[in-house]
């Protein structure tokens, strides 16, 4: 009957809401996450830093890596972390043998696992329907340059508060980081874990032929993990360096107060 | 209220009484399938339940994977065990020629049978990766009587839903479900990499399911029974080591 209706009223909608918030918060504040962004992202900090604690307590029970199919004490590691172990079978120069908490840890691991991978599905799904990844991750073709990418590095090497027009968007280097950790980081650690498991891999078995075995893929969850801990130190101390009350507020409430010169 | 907020209202409302019976229908569809696990209670029973039902939709007929000869472990790695009683030891002196494997539950011809007999019945080869929960992994060559054979033997009954395996050593049991029971690749091992099995891989009988950690491959079986509930066993969550704080379904 009258196409233009639903609009005409959302649009009312949203004014009515920004009038009602305008008592509470400045006006200036201006939407800078989206509600699946937040959500997504809370979510998987939760998982992840579950994942983390229970993976390093797995890891104290045998602290040593091996490449291809098979790996024990009998067999010579290409790294041994050299940290005290939770097994006495394993020979660490430690006097004492730390209690086994392997129980709860590999429920907790596996339990935030399928949390990680639910929220990494539903992220995906709702990123390319709504366009978050064409709006907010990929990079222009123009930000590409050497040299607009040389100038973002060094503006990161020098801490610099970022500028205005960074307050609504991620700059290249961001970008860039943040496709490397969602489009590849995470799909390794999922599948380096899966191709450990010996009913997943009956099932697929190039999961773990393709990598070169199943102590290499235990091998390279734990290198990934290693990279996955690094962004997230980075990403937090630029956090710090950007401002930490206005990005926390924005990644919590969704609003961001606009840079003041 | 205005027209937006009840709508909303409703709205939300449909679609959390959809949600929750949902939920209860989706528990009884998988409880009805055998998809729920004995540990499904508790603060990690939903991913554990999750990992469970998966498997058991994806990787039902699956075989754990299998290695060409030259792929063996020439340095495989015996964990330690607990301390083996005066039992075992007295029966290791006599070469085990007294051990025997009690089949019991719910059988129509329960059965007791000796090593010779276990020894004497079709054997099945496979080489196999075993891997702990701690991390490490072996390959060998494992020789058994698949416990199909067993349960054919002893009739296990229909309603049959669990295999419940335990050690000579004294409170030391697992438990797997029909699934894996019936799995071709599932063994009472008796012979490693051409020999006899050594006492520390879990000689003279050891349960093999390659699909599962080293955990479930109890050693130094000596009785098996057949149920269709773990609720009387331990403390109902199918196994020592889950009675431990471990999850029963150790395929992953």
């Amino acid at each position: 009957m009258n196409a233009s209706l639903p609009i005409a009223d959302r649009g009312a909608r949203q004014l009515s809401s920004s009038a009602k918030l305008g008592s509470a918060v400045p006006a200036a504040h201006r939407k800078r996450h989206s509600a699946l962004v937040r959500v997504t992202h809370w979510t998987t900090t939760v998982a992840f830093l579950a994942l983390l604690v229970s993976g390093g307590e797995i890891v104290l029970s045998h602290p040593r890596f091996y490449w291809g199919e098979t790996g024990n004490v009998n067999m010579r590691p290409w790294l041994n972390l050299h940290l005290p172990s939770s097994r006495d079978t394993v020979p660490t120069g430690y006097g004492y043998v730390l209690p086994d908490q392997n129980g709860w840890s590999r429920y907790l691991h596996f339990q935030a696992a399928w949390l990680a991978v639910g929220t990494g599905l539903f992220y995906v799904l709702f990123g390319l329907f709504a366009g978050h990844f064409r709006r907010n991750l990929f990079p222009a073709a123009s930000d590409l340059s050497i040299k607009e990418l040389g100038g973002s590095l060094v503006r990161h090497l020098r801490f610099e508060r970022p500028g205005k027009e960074e307050a609504w968007s991620y700059n290249v280097l961001q970008r860039l980081t943040y496709l490397l950790v969602i489009f590849v980081l995470f799909p390794l650690v999922i599948w380096t874990g899966l191709a450990m498991s010996f009913g997943f891999t009956s099932e697929f078995p190039l999961a773990v032929r393709l990598l070169g075995g199943q102590q290499t893929a235990r091998s390279l969850h734990f290198l990934v993990t290693i990279f996955l801990v690094l962004f997230l130190l980075i990403h937090v101390l630029m956090v710090f360096v950007a401002g930490f009350r206005n990005r926390m507020r924005a990644m919590i409430t969704g609003r961001a107060t606009p840079p003041t010169e | 209220m205005s027209n937006i907020s009840r709508r909303k209202f409703i709205t939300t409302g449909l679609a959390v009484a959809a949600g929750a019976s949902g939920i209860a229908v989706a528990a009884k569809v998988a409880r009805l399938h055998g998809l729920i696990p004995p540990d499904a209670g508790g603060l990690y029973g939903p991913g554990e339940t999750l990992t469970y039902a998966a498997q058991r939709l994806l990787t039902r007929h699956s075989m754990a994977r299998q290695f060409p000869r030259t792929e063996i472990s020439k340095n495989p790695f015996a964990n330690e065990v607990d301390r083996l009683g005066d039992e075992f030891k007295r029966l290791q002196a006599a070469s085990f020629v007294e051990w025997r494997v009690t089949v019991d539950g719910m059988a129509a011809r329960p059965a007791s049978f000796s090593l010779a007999e276990i020894r004497g019945f079709p054997t099945s080869t496979q080489i196999t990766m075993i891997g702990c929960e701690e991390g490490w992994t072996y390959i060998a060559e494992w020789t058994g009587v698949p416990l199909s054979y067993i349960l054919d033997r002893v009739g296990a009954l229909p309603q049959v839903r669990y295999v419940v395996y335990r050690s000579i050593q004294p409170d030391w049991w697992e438990s797997i479900d029909m699934a894996d029971a019936l799995h071709p690749q599932t063994l009472l091992a008796h012979r490693m990499n051409g020999n006899e099995l050594p006492v520390p891989f879990g000689g003279p009988v050891r349960l093999r399911v390659p699909r599962q950690l080293g955990y479930k491959n109890v050693k130094y079986i000596n009785r098996l029974t057949l149920t269709d509930n773990l609720k009387p066993f331990g403390k109902g969550l199918g196994g020592a080591n889950p009675d431990g704080g471990y999850a029963w379904y150790a395929g992953i």
